[in-house]
Protein backbone atom coordinates (compact mmCIF):
# COMPACT_ATOMS: atom_id res chain seq x y z
CA UNK A 1 0.00 0.00 0.00
CA UNK A 2 1.19 3.79 -0.62
CA UNK A 3 -0.69 6.85 -1.17
CA UNK A 4 -0.14 8.96 -4.15
CA UNK A 5 -1.71 12.93 -4.43
CA UNK A 6 -1.75 15.34 -7.09
CA UNK A 7 -2.68 18.96 -7.29
CA UNK A 8 -3.03 20.89 -10.64
CA UNK A 9 -3.76 23.95 -10.28
CA UNK A 10 -5.58 25.71 -12.93
CA UNK A 11 -6.30 29.45 -11.83
CA UNK A 12 -2.82 31.32 -11.29
CA UNK A 13 -3.71 33.11 -8.80
CA UNK A 14 -3.49 30.36 -6.23
CA UNK A 15 -0.20 29.65 -6.98
CA UNK A 16 1.07 31.35 -3.67
CA UNK A 17 -0.88 28.51 -1.85
CA UNK A 18 0.28 25.34 -3.84
CA UNK A 19 2.11 24.09 -0.61
CA UNK A 20 -0.54 24.83 2.11
CA UNK A 21 -3.36 23.52 0.15
CA UNK A 22 -0.69 20.55 -0.77
CA UNK A 23 0.88 19.25 2.58
CA UNK A 24 -2.39 18.21 4.49
CA UNK A 25 -3.18 15.59 1.55
CA UNK A 26 -0.04 14.18 1.95
CA UNK A 27 -0.20 14.62 5.52
CA UNK A 28 -3.67 12.43 5.59
CA UNK A 29 -1.82 9.24 3.45
CA UNK A 30 0.17 8.59 5.96
CA UNK A 31 -1.51 5.50 6.85
CA UNK A 32 -1.06 4.45 3.44
CA UNK A 33 2.61 5.37 3.54
CA UNK A 34 4.46 5.90 6.85
CA UNK A 35 8.08 4.73 5.87
CA UNK A 36 8.89 7.71 3.77
CA UNK A 37 7.67 10.71 1.38
CA UNK A 38 8.18 12.94 -1.17
CA UNK A 39 7.12 15.91 -3.02
CA UNK A 40 7.89 16.79 -6.44
CA UNK A 41 6.85 20.85 -6.79
CA UNK A 42 7.22 22.51 -9.97
CA UNK A 43 7.46 26.42 -9.42
CA UNK A 44 9.85 29.66 -10.39
CA UNK A 45 11.30 28.16 -13.69
CA UNK A 46 15.08 28.85 -14.03
CA UNK A 47 15.61 31.75 -16.64
CA UNK A 48 16.47 31.09 -20.38
CA UNK A 49 19.26 28.96 -20.97
CA UNK A 50 19.78 27.90 -16.83
CA UNK A 51 18.97 24.28 -15.73
CA UNK A 52 17.49 23.73 -12.50
CA UNK A 53 18.80 20.74 -10.25
CA UNK A 54 17.84 19.53 -7.05
CA UNK A 55 20.56 17.06 -5.45
CA UNK A 56 20.09 15.71 -1.92
CA UNK A 57 23.27 14.46 0.28
CA UNK A 58 22.43 12.92 3.67
CA UNK A 59 25.48 14.77 5.90
CA UNK A 60 23.64 17.73 7.28
CA UNK A 61 27.37 19.25 7.34
CA UNK A 62 28.54 18.58 3.74
CA UNK A 63 30.16 21.81 2.03
CA UNK A 64 27.75 22.51 -0.69
CA UNK A 65 29.57 25.61 -1.60
CA UNK A 66 32.38 23.43 -2.11
CA UNK A 67 30.84 21.53 -4.51
CA UNK A 68 29.29 24.83 -6.56
CA UNK A 69 32.74 26.06 -6.82
CA UNK A 70 34.21 22.37 -8.01
CA UNK A 71 31.77 21.99 -10.70
CA UNK A 72 31.70 25.72 -11.72
CA UNK A 73 35.39 25.64 -12.32
CA UNK A 74 35.37 22.19 -14.07
CA UNK A 75 32.11 23.10 -16.35
CA UNK A 76 33.28 26.61 -17.05
CA UNK A 77 30.00 27.54 -15.45
CA UNK A 78 28.25 30.42 -12.76
CA UNK A 79 25.71 27.88 -9.97
CA UNK A 80 24.04 29.55 -7.25
CA UNK A 81 22.87 27.28 -4.83
CA UNK A 82 19.75 27.75 -2.61
CA UNK A 83 19.61 24.89 0.69
CA UNK A 84 16.53 23.51 1.86
CA UNK A 85 17.87 21.19 4.91
CA UNK A 86 19.80 17.62 3.37
CA UNK A 87 18.80 19.29 -0.81
CA UNK A 88 20.09 21.99 -2.93
CA UNK A 89 18.43 23.38 -5.50
CA UNK A 90 21.19 24.29 -7.90
CA UNK A 91 20.60 26.86 -10.84
CA UNK A 92 22.87 26.90 -13.47
CA UNK A 93 23.86 27.92 -17.06
CA UNK A 94 25.19 24.95 -18.95
CA UNK A 95 23.77 21.24 -20.32
CA UNK A 96 21.63 19.65 -17.44
CA UNK A 97 23.22 15.96 -18.40
CA UNK A 98 26.70 17.26 -17.60
CA UNK A 99 25.68 19.17 -14.37
CA UNK A 100 23.78 15.78 -13.30
CA UNK A 101 27.20 13.84 -14.21
CA UNK A 102 29.68 16.34 -12.94
CA UNK A 103 27.90 16.84 -9.67
CA UNK A 104 27.24 12.91 -8.90
CA UNK A 105 30.93 12.37 -9.86
CA UNK A 106 32.15 15.21 -7.06
CA UNK A 107 31.01 13.08 -3.96
CA UNK A 108 29.54 9.26 -4.00
CA UNK A 109 27.11 10.33 -1.43
CA UNK A 110 25.34 13.07 -3.49
CA UNK A 111 22.43 12.35 -5.28
CA UNK A 112 20.44 14.10 -7.94
CA UNK A 113 16.72 14.11 -7.56
CA UNK A 114 15.46 16.11 -10.15
CA UNK A 115 16.38 18.13 -13.38
CA UNK A 116 14.68 20.89 -15.65
CA UNK A 117 14.23 23.96 -15.66
CA UNK A 118 10.95 24.08 -13.00
CA UNK A 119 10.53 20.75 -10.78
CA UNK A 120 12.30 20.35 -7.43
CA UNK A 121 11.87 17.39 -5.75
CA UNK A 122 12.57 16.40 -1.86
CA UNK A 123 11.91 13.05 -0.62
CA UNK A 124 12.89 11.29 2.77
CA UNK A 125 12.58 8.53 5.11
CA UNK A 126 9.96 9.44 7.82
CA UNK A 127 6.30 10.01 8.65
CA UNK A 128 4.85 12.25 6.07
CA UNK A 129 4.54 15.11 8.24
CA UNK A 130 8.25 14.74 9.35
CA UNK A 131 9.20 15.16 5.76
CA UNK A 132 6.84 18.27 4.91
CA UNK A 133 8.19 20.05 7.79
CA UNK A 134 11.66 19.37 7.28
CA UNK A 135 11.46 20.63 3.96
CA UNK A 136 8.92 23.43 4.57
CA UNK A 137 6.30 22.00 2.06
CA UNK A 138 3.71 24.41 3.38
CA UNK A 139 5.12 27.90 2.39
CA UNK A 140 6.01 26.34 -1.21
CA UNK A 141 4.38 28.13 -4.25
CA UNK A 142 4.37 27.11 -7.59
CA UNK A 143 2.06 25.62 -10.22
CA UNK A 144 1.60 22.38 -9.46
CA UNK A 145 2.85 19.01 -7.00
CA UNK A 146 2.67 15.68 -6.66
CA UNK A 147 3.47 13.79 -3.84
CA UNK A 148 4.31 10.11 -2.40
CA UNK A 149 3.77 8.54 0.78
CA UNK A 150 5.59 5.04 1.26
CA UNK A 151 4.91 1.22 2.56
CA UNK A 152 7.83 -0.05 0.87
CA UNK A 153 7.37 -3.05 -0.76
CA UNK A 154 9.81 -3.65 -4.15
CA UNK A 155 13.07 -2.10 -2.72
CA UNK A 156 14.39 -0.51 0.77
CA UNK A 157 13.07 2.61 2.86
CA UNK A 158 15.80 4.97 1.43
CA UNK A 159 15.97 7.76 -0.01
CA UNK A 160 16.58 6.90 -2.87
CA UNK A 161 14.06 4.51 -3.19
CA UNK A 162 11.04 6.98 -1.94
CA UNK A 163 8.83 8.69 -4.63
CA UNK A 164 8.70 10.47 -6.61
CA UNK A 165 10.74 8.89 -9.36
CA UNK A 166 12.55 11.35 -12.20
CA UNK A 167 14.22 10.03 -15.16
CA UNK A 168 13.48 12.78 -17.41
CA UNK A 169 13.98 16.52 -17.22
CA UNK A 170 11.19 18.33 -15.41
CA UNK A 171 9.62 15.12 -15.44
CA UNK A 172 8.11 13.08 -12.28
CA UNK A 173 6.35 9.39 -11.30
CA UNK A 174 4.52 8.56 -8.56
CA UNK A 175 3.00 4.84 -7.92
CA UNK A 176 1.05 3.20 -5.84
CA UNK A 177 1.23 -0.32 -6.86
CA UNK A 178 3.80 -2.95 -8.33
CA UNK A 179 5.31 -3.86 -11.67
CA UNK A 180 5.81 -7.53 -12.34
CA UNK A 181 7.87 -7.29 -15.88
CA UNK A 182 9.91 -4.13 -14.30
CA UNK A 183 13.07 -6.76 -14.33
CA UNK A 184 13.12 -7.06 -18.18
CA UNK A 185 11.79 -3.80 -19.08
CA UNK A 186 15.02 -2.30 -16.88
CA UNK A 187 17.39 -4.20 -18.86
CA UNK A 188 15.81 -3.37 -22.51
CA UNK A 189 15.55 0.04 -21.28
CA UNK A 190 19.35 0.41 -19.95
CA UNK A 191 20.81 -1.87 -23.35
CA UNK A 192 18.61 -0.39 -25.94
CA UNK A 193 17.93 3.34 -24.65
CA UNK A 194 20.86 4.33 -23.14
CA UNK A 195 18.81 4.70 -19.65
CA UNK A 196 20.77 4.72 -16.78
CA UNK A 197 19.00 3.32 -13.56
CA UNK A 198 19.92 4.67 -10.44
CA UNK A 199 17.58 2.18 -8.30
CA UNK A 200 16.37 -1.57 -8.02
CA UNK A 201 13.05 -0.06 -7.98
CA UNK A 202 10.12 -1.29 -10.05
CA UNK A 203 8.39 2.60 -10.36
CA UNK A 204 11.71 4.27 -11.27
CA UNK A 205 11.54 1.62 -14.71
CA UNK A 206 7.71 3.35 -15.19
CA UNK A 207 9.16 6.44 -14.96
CA UNK A 208 11.99 5.94 -17.38
CA UNK A 209 9.77 4.19 -19.91
CA UNK A 210 7.32 6.86 -19.79
CA UNK A 211 10.35 9.87 -20.27
CA UNK A 212 12.00 7.95 -23.09
CA UNK A 213 8.55 7.79 -24.78
CA UNK A 214 8.86 11.52 -24.43
CA UNK A 215 12.19 11.80 -25.59
CA UNK A 216 11.22 10.16 -28.61
CA UNK A 217 8.71 12.42 -29.42
CA UNK A 218 5.19 11.28 -27.49
CA UNK A 219 3.28 13.77 -25.54
CA UNK A 220 2.81 12.48 -22.26
CA UNK A 221 -0.66 11.48 -22.88
CA UNK A 222 0.36 9.18 -25.51
CA UNK A 223 3.03 7.68 -23.59
CA UNK A 224 0.78 6.51 -20.66
CA UNK A 225 -1.21 5.27 -23.54
CA UNK A 226 1.80 3.10 -24.84
CA UNK A 227 2.53 2.22 -21.26
CA UNK A 228 -1.24 0.63 -20.67
CA UNK A 229 0.10 -2.12 -23.50
CA UNK A 230 4.36 -2.49 -22.30
CA UNK A 231 3.95 -2.27 -18.24
CA UNK A 232 2.63 -5.47 -16.65
CA UNK A 233 1.41 -5.42 -13.10
CA UNK A 234 -0.67 -3.09 -10.83
CA UNK A 235 -0.25 0.73 -10.77
CA UNK A 236 -2.15 4.11 -10.51
CA UNK A 237 0.32 6.90 -11.72
CA UNK A 238 0.60 10.42 -10.86
CA UNK A 239 2.63 11.72 -13.72
CA UNK A 240 4.06 15.45 -13.59
CA UNK A 241 5.57 17.34 -16.08
CA UNK A 242 7.07 21.07 -16.59
CA UNK A 243 3.44 22.18 -17.25
CA UNK A 244 1.58 19.08 -17.66
CA UNK A 245 -0.43 16.53 -15.41
CA UNK A 246 -1.79 13.29 -15.69
CA UNK A 247 -3.22 9.87 -14.48
CA UNK A 248 -3.15 6.66 -15.07
CA UNK A 249 -4.72 3.68 -13.24
CA UNK A 250 -3.75 0.08 -14.68
CA UNK A 251 -6.78 -2.27 -16.61
CA UNK A 252 -7.94 -4.22 -13.77
CA UNK A 253 -7.82 -1.02 -11.24
CA UNK A 254 -7.00 -2.51 -8.23
CA UNK A 255 -5.67 0.42 -6.59
CA UNK A 256 -7.92 3.47 -5.12
CA UNK A 257 -7.80 6.31 -6.92
CA UNK A 258 -10.32 9.88 -6.99
CA UNK A 259 -10.18 12.54 -8.96
CA UNK A 260 -11.71 15.93 -8.21
CA UNK A 261 -11.52 19.42 -10.20
CA UNK A 262 -12.94 23.13 -10.37
CA UNK A 263 -12.20 25.69 -12.18
CA UNK A 264 -9.55 26.14 -10.33
CA UNK A 265 -7.91 22.83 -9.95
CA UNK A 266 -7.31 19.43 -10.46
CA UNK A 267 -6.64 17.45 -7.21
CA UNK A 268 -6.06 13.25 -7.24
CA UNK A 269 -5.69 11.39 -4.27
CA UNK A 270 -5.56 7.28 -3.40
CA UNK A 271 -9.17 8.32 -1.18
CA UNK A 272 -11.12 11.22 -1.02
CA UNK A 273 -10.34 11.92 2.68
CA UNK A 274 -7.00 13.89 1.50
CA UNK A 275 -9.16 15.83 -0.77
CA UNK A 276 -11.45 17.22 2.10
CA UNK A 277 -9.71 20.09 2.89
CA UNK A 278 -9.45 21.75 -0.39
CA UNK A 279 -11.68 25.06 -1.49
CA UNK A 280 -14.62 24.27 -2.93
CA UNK A 281 -14.36 20.35 -3.00
CA UNK A 282 -17.83 20.40 -1.64
CA UNK A 283 -19.40 21.30 -4.98
CA UNK A 284 -15.74 19.96 -7.08
CA UNK A 285 -16.71 17.43 -9.82
CA UNK A 286 -15.65 14.32 -7.51
CA UNK A 287 -14.89 11.26 -9.57
CA UNK A 288 -13.13 7.66 -10.21
CA UNK A 289 -10.84 7.65 -12.61
CA UNK A 290 -11.85 4.89 -15.36
CA UNK A 291 -9.47 1.76 -15.39
CA UNK A 292 -6.74 2.25 -18.51
CA UNK A 293 -8.18 5.56 -19.62
CA UNK A 294 -5.61 8.47 -19.35
CA UNK A 295 -6.60 11.93 -18.20
CA UNK A 296 -4.58 14.64 -18.46
CA UNK A 297 -3.92 18.28 -18.05
CA UNK A 298 -1.90 21.07 -19.22
CA UNK A 299 1.31 20.42 -21.38
CA UNK A 300 1.21 19.51 -25.09
CA UNK A 301 -1.03 16.26 -24.10
CA UNK B 1 -21.60 8.71 26.78
CA UNK B 2 -19.20 11.60 25.78
CA UNK B 3 -20.78 10.84 22.07
CA UNK B 4 -23.75 12.25 23.49
CA UNK B 5 -22.15 15.36 24.69
CA UNK B 6 -21.38 15.93 21.22
CA UNK B 7 -24.62 14.85 19.19
CA UNK B 8 -27.40 17.50 19.13
CA UNK B 9 -31.29 17.00 18.72
CA UNK B 10 -33.54 18.80 15.90
CA UNK B 11 -37.11 18.48 15.41
CA UNK B 12 -38.24 18.46 12.10
CA UNK B 13 -41.59 17.77 10.70
CA UNK B 14 -42.52 16.27 14.23
CA UNK B 15 -39.69 13.55 13.62
CA UNK B 16 -36.44 13.98 16.11
CA UNK B 17 -33.60 13.96 14.66
CA UNK B 18 -30.26 13.06 16.82
CA UNK B 19 -26.82 15.40 14.52
CA UNK B 20 -23.42 13.00 14.69
CA UNK B 21 -21.08 15.69 14.08
CA UNK B 22 -17.70 13.91 12.90
CA UNK B 23 -16.19 17.32 12.92
CA UNK B 24 -17.05 17.25 16.76
CA UNK B 25 -17.21 13.51 17.39
CA UNK B 26 -14.69 10.48 16.79
CA UNK B 27 -15.70 8.40 14.38
CA UNK B 28 -16.11 5.05 17.02
CA UNK B 29 -18.08 6.71 19.44
CA UNK B 30 -20.76 8.21 16.02
CA UNK B 31 -20.64 4.05 15.15
CA UNK B 32 -21.41 3.34 18.86
CA UNK B 33 -23.97 5.64 18.88
CA UNK B 34 -25.39 3.60 15.84
CA UNK B 35 -24.78 0.56 16.63
CA UNK B 36 -25.87 0.73 20.36
CA UNK B 37 -28.99 -1.16 22.01
CA UNK B 38 -32.27 0.90 23.29
CA UNK B 39 -33.34 3.15 20.38
CA UNK B 40 -36.89 3.20 19.18
CA UNK B 41 -37.77 1.79 16.19
CA UNK B 42 -37.51 4.72 13.49
CA UNK B 43 -35.06 6.69 15.19
CA UNK B 44 -33.24 8.78 12.97
CA UNK B 45 -29.92 10.07 12.64
CA UNK B 46 -28.03 12.46 10.92
CA UNK B 47 -24.12 12.15 10.23
CA UNK B 48 -22.55 15.63 9.02
CA UNK B 49 -18.90 15.93 7.90
CA UNK B 50 -18.09 12.40 7.01
CA UNK B 51 -15.05 13.86 5.33
CA UNK B 52 -14.34 10.62 3.34
CA UNK B 53 -14.20 8.74 6.65
CA UNK B 54 -13.79 5.00 6.47
CA UNK B 55 -16.28 2.10 7.77
CA UNK B 56 -18.88 5.00 9.02
CA UNK B 57 -22.38 3.33 9.95
CA UNK B 58 -20.92 -0.11 9.89
CA UNK B 59 -22.27 -3.28 11.62
CA UNK B 60 -25.95 -1.19 12.21
CA UNK B 61 -28.65 -3.55 13.41
CA UNK B 62 -31.53 -2.29 13.96
CA UNK B 63 -34.43 -0.15 12.42
CA UNK B 64 -33.45 3.15 12.13
CA UNK B 65 -32.37 5.70 9.62
CA UNK B 66 -29.45 7.19 9.00
CA UNK B 67 -28.69 10.22 6.67
CA UNK B 68 -24.99 10.79 5.85
CA UNK B 69 -24.96 14.34 4.31
CA UNK B 70 -21.31 14.02 2.05
CA UNK B 71 -18.98 11.64 0.74
CA UNK B 72 -17.94 8.44 2.85
CA UNK B 73 -14.95 6.20 2.41
CA UNK B 74 -14.60 3.02 2.70
CA UNK B 75 -17.06 0.33 3.49
CA UNK B 76 -19.69 2.92 4.43
CA UNK B 77 -22.86 1.06 6.03
CA UNK B 78 -21.28 -2.52 5.93
CA UNK B 79 -22.96 -5.46 7.39
CA UNK B 80 -25.91 -3.48 7.69
CA UNK B 81 -28.94 -5.19 9.28
CA UNK B 82 -32.59 -3.94 9.28
CA UNK B 83 -31.19 -0.09 9.05
CA UNK B 84 -31.82 2.54 6.12
CA UNK B 85 -29.02 4.11 5.10
CA UNK B 86 -28.95 7.18 3.08
CA UNK B 87 -25.83 8.61 1.51
CA UNK B 88 -25.59 12.19 0.12
CA UNK B 89 -22.86 12.41 -2.02
CA UNK B 90 -20.65 9.78 -3.13
CA UNK B 91 -19.40 6.66 -1.38
CA UNK B 92 -16.04 4.56 -1.44
CA UNK B 93 -14.74 1.28 -1.93
CA UNK B 94 -17.22 -1.52 -0.51
CA UNK B 95 -20.26 0.42 0.34
CA UNK B 96 -22.87 -1.80 1.63
CA UNK B 97 -20.67 -4.84 1.94
CA UNK B 98 -22.06 -7.89 3.33
CA UNK B 99 -25.49 -6.46 3.93
CA UNK B 100 -27.78 -8.60 5.71
CA UNK B 101 -30.91 -6.94 5.01
CA UNK B 102 -32.16 -3.01 5.02
CA UNK B 103 -31.52 -0.58 2.71
CA UNK B 104 -28.68 1.46 1.48
CA UNK B 105 -28.84 4.51 -1.25
CA UNK B 106 -26.42 6.63 -2.47
CA UNK B 107 -27.23 9.90 -4.27
CA UNK B 108 -23.56 9.85 -6.43
CA UNK B 109 -21.49 7.60 -7.28
CA UNK B 110 -19.76 4.50 -5.98
CA UNK B 111 -16.20 2.93 -6.11
CA UNK B 112 -15.20 -0.83 -6.71
CA UNK B 113 -16.44 -3.80 -4.83
CA UNK B 114 -19.85 -2.31 -4.05
CA UNK B 115 -22.33 -4.34 -2.10
CA UNK B 116 -19.79 -7.01 -2.20
CA UNK B 117 -20.71 -10.47 -0.60
CA UNK B 118 -24.53 -8.99 0.02
CA UNK B 119 -26.73 -12.43 1.75
CA UNK B 120 -30.00 -9.41 1.89
CA UNK B 121 -31.10 -5.88 1.67
CA UNK B 122 -31.23 -3.63 -1.19
CA UNK B 123 -28.34 -1.19 -2.35
CA UNK B 124 -29.38 1.54 -4.36
CA UNK B 125 -27.13 3.37 -6.34
CA UNK B 126 -28.15 6.91 -8.39
CA UNK B 127 -25.17 7.55 -10.38
CA UNK B 128 -22.52 5.60 -11.44
CA UNK B 129 -20.75 2.19 -9.80
CA UNK B 130 -16.81 1.36 -10.74
CA UNK B 131 -15.63 -2.07 -10.85
CA UNK B 132 -16.34 -4.94 -9.38
CA UNK B 133 -19.61 -4.27 -8.22
CA UNK B 134 -21.63 -6.92 -6.25
CA UNK B 135 -18.63 -9.29 -6.53
CA UNK B 136 -19.49 -12.66 -4.91
CA UNK B 137 -23.55 -11.27 -4.23
CA UNK B 138 -25.13 -14.03 -2.04
CA UNK B 139 -28.40 -12.93 -1.89
CA UNK B 140 -28.70 -9.20 -1.52
CA UNK B 141 -30.55 -6.75 -4.56
CA UNK B 142 -28.65 -4.05 -5.97
CA UNK B 143 -30.25 -1.22 -8.34
CA UNK B 144 -27.63 0.81 -10.16
CA UNK B 145 -29.13 4.05 -12.31
CA UNK B 146 -26.07 4.52 -14.00
CA UNK B 147 -23.25 2.47 -15.38
CA UNK B 148 -21.30 -0.53 -13.78
CA UNK B 149 -17.47 -0.76 -13.95
CA UNK B 150 -15.36 -4.32 -15.37
CA UNK B 151 -16.46 -7.87 -13.61
CA UNK B 152 -19.19 -6.86 -11.97
CA UNK B 153 -20.96 -9.46 -11.01
CA UNK B 154 -17.91 -11.57 -11.03
CA UNK B 155 -18.80 -15.11 -9.01
CA UNK B 156 -21.83 -13.98 -7.64
CA UNK B 157 -24.14 -16.66 -6.18
CA UNK B 158 -27.91 -15.65 -5.63
CA UNK B 159 -29.25 -12.16 -5.49
CA UNK B 160 -30.12 -10.25 -8.18
CA UNK B 161 -27.87 -6.56 -10.47
CA UNK B 162 -30.41 -4.14 -11.93
CA UNK B 163 -28.52 -1.81 -14.51
CA UNK B 164 -29.98 1.19 -15.51
CA UNK B 165 -27.26 1.82 -17.70
CA UNK B 166 -24.28 0.01 -19.82
CA UNK B 167 -21.79 -2.51 -17.68
CA UNK B 168 -18.22 -3.01 -18.18
CA UNK B 169 -16.13 -5.62 -19.50
CA UNK B 170 -16.55 -9.23 -18.22
CA UNK B 171 -20.26 -8.95 -16.73
CA UNK B 172 -20.85 -11.72 -14.65
CA UNK B 173 -17.57 -13.62 -15.17
CA UNK B 174 -18.04 -17.02 -13.64
CA UNK B 175 -21.14 -16.50 -12.29
CA UNK B 176 -23.68 -19.25 -9.89
CA UNK B 177 -27.39 -18.25 -9.56
CA UNK B 178 -27.68 -14.78 -9.42
CA UNK B 179 -29.63 -12.78 -11.76
CA UNK B 180 -28.02 -9.84 -13.49
CA UNK B 181 -30.51 -7.19 -15.64
CA UNK B 182 -29.36 -4.54 -18.10
CA UNK B 183 -30.74 -2.02 -20.09
CA UNK B 184 -28.27 -0.62 -21.54
CA UNK B 185 -25.16 -2.68 -23.56
CA UNK B 186 -23.03 -5.34 -21.68
CA UNK B 187 -19.65 -4.55 -22.82
CA UNK B 188 -19.09 -8.40 -23.41
CA UNK B 189 -20.28 -11.25 -21.01
CA UNK B 190 -17.66 -12.68 -18.90
CA UNK B 191 -17.18 -16.65 -19.14
CA UNK B 192 -20.45 -18.86 -18.46
CA UNK B 193 -22.40 -15.84 -18.61
CA UNK B 194 -24.82 -15.73 -21.46
CA UNK B 195 -28.43 -13.72 -22.28
CA UNK B 196 -31.51 -15.72 -21.19
CA UNK B 197 -35.02 -15.55 -22.07
CA UNK B 198 -37.46 -12.79 -20.38
CA UNK B 199 -40.12 -14.48 -19.30
CA UNK B 200 -43.13 -13.39 -16.79
CA UNK B 201 -41.73 -14.24 -13.73
CA UNK B 202 -38.27 -12.13 -14.53
CA UNK B 203 -40.39 -9.17 -15.62
CA UNK B 204 -42.41 -9.36 -12.37
CA UNK B 205 -39.62 -9.79 -10.04
CA UNK B 206 -37.86 -7.13 -11.84
CA UNK B 207 -40.88 -4.22 -11.65
CA UNK B 208 -41.02 -5.13 -8.07
CA UNK B 209 -37.53 -4.16 -7.36
CA UNK B 210 -37.66 -0.88 -9.60
CA UNK B 211 -40.49 -0.16 -7.88
CA UNK B 212 -38.67 -0.74 -4.75
CA UNK B 213 -36.10 1.29 -5.69
CA UNK B 214 -38.23 4.26 -7.29
CA UNK B 215 -37.54 3.42 -10.85
CA UNK B 216 -41.71 2.97 -11.29
CA UNK B 217 -41.40 5.01 -14.73
CA UNK B 218 -38.83 2.76 -15.89
CA UNK B 219 -39.99 0.21 -18.12
CA UNK B 220 -39.18 -3.28 -17.77
CA UNK B 221 -39.15 -4.21 -21.16
CA UNK B 222 -36.34 -2.02 -22.08
CA UNK B 223 -34.22 -5.02 -20.02
CA UNK B 224 -31.73 -8.12 -20.69
CA UNK B 225 -31.62 -10.80 -18.51
CA UNK B 226 -28.23 -12.23 -17.97
CA UNK B 227 -27.37 -15.58 -16.15
CA UNK B 228 -25.12 -18.27 -15.95
CA UNK B 229 -24.79 -21.13 -18.79
CA UNK B 230 -24.14 -23.87 -15.39
CA UNK B 231 -21.40 -25.41 -17.72
CA UNK B 232 -18.66 -24.26 -15.46
CA UNK B 233 -19.15 -25.10 -12.20
CA UNK B 234 -21.94 -27.75 -12.17
CA UNK B 235 -19.76 -30.88 -11.49
CA UNK B 236 -20.42 -32.74 -14.49
CA UNK B 237 -21.08 -36.60 -13.86
CA UNK B 238 -19.16 -37.24 -17.50
CA UNK B 239 -15.31 -36.35 -15.10
CA UNK B 240 -16.10 -38.47 -12.34
CA UNK B 241 -13.11 -40.46 -13.91
CA UNK B 242 -10.79 -37.31 -13.22
CA UNK B 243 -11.64 -37.42 -9.76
Amino acid sequence: MCGIVGLYLKTSSLKDRLGEMFTPMLIEMTDRGPDSAGVAVYHAPASEGQVKITAFHPDPAFDWTALATAVSSDLGVTIEHHPNDTHHVLISGGEAGALEDAIEAYDPLLQVMSAGTTIEIYKETGLPEEVADKFGLKSMKGSHAVGHTRMATESAVTTAGSHPFSTGLDLCLVHNGSLSNHNRLREHLATHRGIEFKTENDTEVAAAYVSDKMNAGRSLHEALEDSIKDLDGFYTFVVGTRDGFAVLRDPIACKPAVLAETDDYVAFASEYRALVDLPGIETAKVWEPEPAVVYSWGGQA
Amino acid sequence: MSGEQNSCEQSSGGQNIEVLDLAQMPLREANARLQGDAKPAGAFFKVINPRGAHALACGLDSEIEVEVEGHTGYYCAGMNKLARVVIKGNAGQGVAENMMSGEVRVTGDVSQSAGATAHGGLLIVEGNAAARCGISLKGGDIVVKGNVGHMSMFMAQAGTLVVLGDAGDALGDSLYEAQIYVRGSAENLGADCVEKEMRDEHREKLRALLDKAGCADVDVSEFKRYGSARALYHFKPDNVDAY
